[in-house]
């Protein structure tokens, strides 16, 4: 397929996509975190947020209801900082109430989602990360087909929690994956032992060794876990930068390596 | 006809739309005589099938959330187990996650291929009294991923409800993936004759969640479904060693259901038996019956039978 040239994407180094087969599974709190990391490490990084019906990105990076302006090549992204190193999109931006329920079959869906492929003025941006709905529907085949037509899509991390409900779920994402030609960068297991923040004790509240056995299994490459931290869960809940506020923390580091892994895999395909 | 026909050009308007058929982009399409006849906005002859089948089923509960990985199909799986534990009553469970189908893992028929697929589908019986339905049964392995767009998916729902053999039920609870789009749409739809009692809503305590979930409520206002009531779901847990227990942020459902007027039907704490129950493909209830999270199901459930039985009780005096 011959990529457009130019166009929004032009100045953005790589794309990767945040999937999973399953929901509630951390993909938005990774997303946001791993672009947290990246800025960290000093990226100027991107967030686009296809999930139309539960676009859980604006809360998680307290961007509040900012308004989305124009200019001349789309939509400008809301940044969340006044440097610019993070820019996001997502539908949480267009709507007037915050409950109002997206109530849209998969065609109006799929319109918008190419809208937002190629009408988001992004600028220059190292990583964009594109946050996804659970499930292998109409939205990761827009993102897809669009991305595909504007930019070399550098692959897909899959997120998964241990237990074989999830794992299950997310070896049909796999699948979607290599049906589609997609690359996959890895598969992270996250809340992977919950440690309580009053006695360290830790606790497998859902199982543990899923993810791993997953990759293992499929082929794929491990890049990690990532434990059930409740001092994260606040911090994703008040909106809050969990890096700036625990830096120290084994959560960070576990999602450091993972991002530090998965800017090598893309820098070095 | 499916409101997006895959030999429509790219910027139809839909067959139901006012527009069907005469629209600029309608020009040159093979659908555009039917269209513009009028004949594709009548109602789905289907709608009157499903409600002919559905006469023979007393309950249909709807299980929703605007969010993923709650407990959706946890719930479900369970309020079925609840609902089928007195041999009395038959049960049915239909999953409408098309994409993620977790209902045959949980309810332990992972691996079990249906019979008969292009007349009549029959389910999967657990017990003699509850039976399942889900696309998992219809894939032949566990790595086959259904990667279809709305149509494909609303056109396997209308089939699940108008050609499953599902026989006299008492009651029949409908799982569903997160969001509120085409599974939740062509539910609503196909059963818009045939009187749904309402919806259980599922929600864990944290905002990321309740955000969601309003969203999911005012789908259910949109849409004149009845909301029989919301279930808070890993309602807080307690560290085994140190015993603390930890709250959730803005208030929980509790305080949604203030807000919105709901009947908050209960709060399930997170078990990590419940976890590894649904792995195992066995139910809870019958695992861990005395703890805490069984109480609160069969709680729960109790509120859920209430609901139900008053409702045809208010239909029968009313007609």
């Amino acid at each position: 397929m011959d990529i457009i040239k130019g166009g929004n994407l032009a100045q953005v180094q790589h794309v990767v996509l945040i999937l999973s087969g399953k929901g509630g599974v951390g993909k938005s709190t990774l997303t946001t975190e791993l672009a947290l990391a990246l800025r960290h490490a000093g990226k100027k990084v991107g967030i686009l947020d296809v999930d139309l019906c539960g676009p859980s990105i604006p809360r998680m990076l307290s961007v509040g209801k900012p308004e989305v302006h124009q200019c001349d090549s789309g939509w400008v992204p809301v940044y969340t900082d006044a440097q610019k190193s993070l820019a996001l999109m997502s539908i949480g931006f267009l709507l007037e109430d915050p409950d109002e329920a997206v109530v849209w079959r998969g065609p109006k869906k799929t319109a918008l989602i190419g809208q937002f492929v190629s009408d988001v003025a992004w600028g220059e941006l190292d990583v964009l990360l594109v946050d996804t709905p659970p499930g292998t529907s109409d939205e990761h085949l827009a993102v897809l087909e669009n991305l595909k037509k504007q930019h070399k899509v550098d692959g897909a991390i899959l997120i998964t929690t241990p237990q074989a409900v999830s794992t299950g779920d997310v070896r049909r994402e796999i699948t979607f994956c290599k049906k589609t030609g997609l690359r996959i960068l890895g598969i992270v297991e996250n809340m992977s032992g919950f440690v309580c923040p009053h006695c360290s004790e830790c606790s497998n509240i859902f199982s543990k060794g899923g993810g791993e056995e997953l990759a293992k299994l499929t082929g794929s490459v491990y890049l990690g876990s990532v434990p059930l931290d409740p001092l994260l869960t606040t911090s994703i809940e008040e909106g809050k930068d969990f890096i700036q506020t625990f830096p120290d923390s084994a959560t960070f580091s576990a999602i450091n390596s993972i991002a530090q892994t998965l800017l090598t895999s893309i820098q070095n395909p | 006809m499916a409101d997006i026909p895959s030999d429509a050009p790219q910027h139809c308007p839909g067959t139901a739309s006012e527009q069907a058929g005469k629209t600029s982009a309608c020009q040159g399409c093979p659908n555009q005589n039917l269209c513009s006849s009028g004949a594709t906005k009548a109602p789905d002859p289907a709608i009157e099938e499903i409600a002919e089948k559905m006469l023979t089923v007393k309950h249909k509960i709807l299980v929703l959330s605007g969010k993923g990985g709650v407990g959706k199909s946890t719930f479900s799986a369970h309020l079925a187990h609840a609902l089928a534990s007195d041999a009395t009553k038959e049960v049915a469970l239909l999953d409408v996650d098309i994409c993620g189908p977790s209902i045959p893992r949980i309810m332990g028929l992972e691996g079990e291929q249906v019979a008969g697929l292009s007349l009549c589908l029959s389910p999967r019986y657990v017990e003699d009294n509850l039976a399942v339905m889900s696309i998992g049964f219809l894939l032949s392995s566990p790595d086959d991923a259904v990667i279809w767009r709305g149509p494909k998916k609303n056109g396997m729902i209308k089939q699940f409800l108008r050609d499953v053999d599902w026989g006299e039920l008492d009651y029949l609870i409908v799982d569903t993936p997160p969001g509120t789009s085409d599974e939740h749409l062509s539910i609503v739809q196909y059963l818009s004759s045939a009187r749904i009692d309402g919806a259980v809503i599922i929600t864990t305590p944290q905002e990321v969640s309740l955000q969601d979930v309003r969203k999911e409520i005012r789908f259910c206002q949109k849409v004149q479904l009845p909301i029989i009531g919301v279930v808070e779901n890993m309602s807080g847990f307690v560290c085994p060693k140190c015993k603390v227990n930890l709250p959730p942020t803005t208030g929980g459902a509790e305080r949604m259901c203030e807000e919105m007027n709901l009947t908050l039907l209960g709060r399930v704490p997170l078990d990590p038996r419940i976890g590894k129950s649904c792995d195992e493909g066995k139910s809870f209830l019958s695992e861990v019956p005395d703890s805490p999270a069984a109480a609160a199901y069969h709680s729960i459930v109790q509120s859920i039978q209430a609901y139900c039985l008053s409702h045809v009780t208010r239909e029968e005096s009313a007609g």
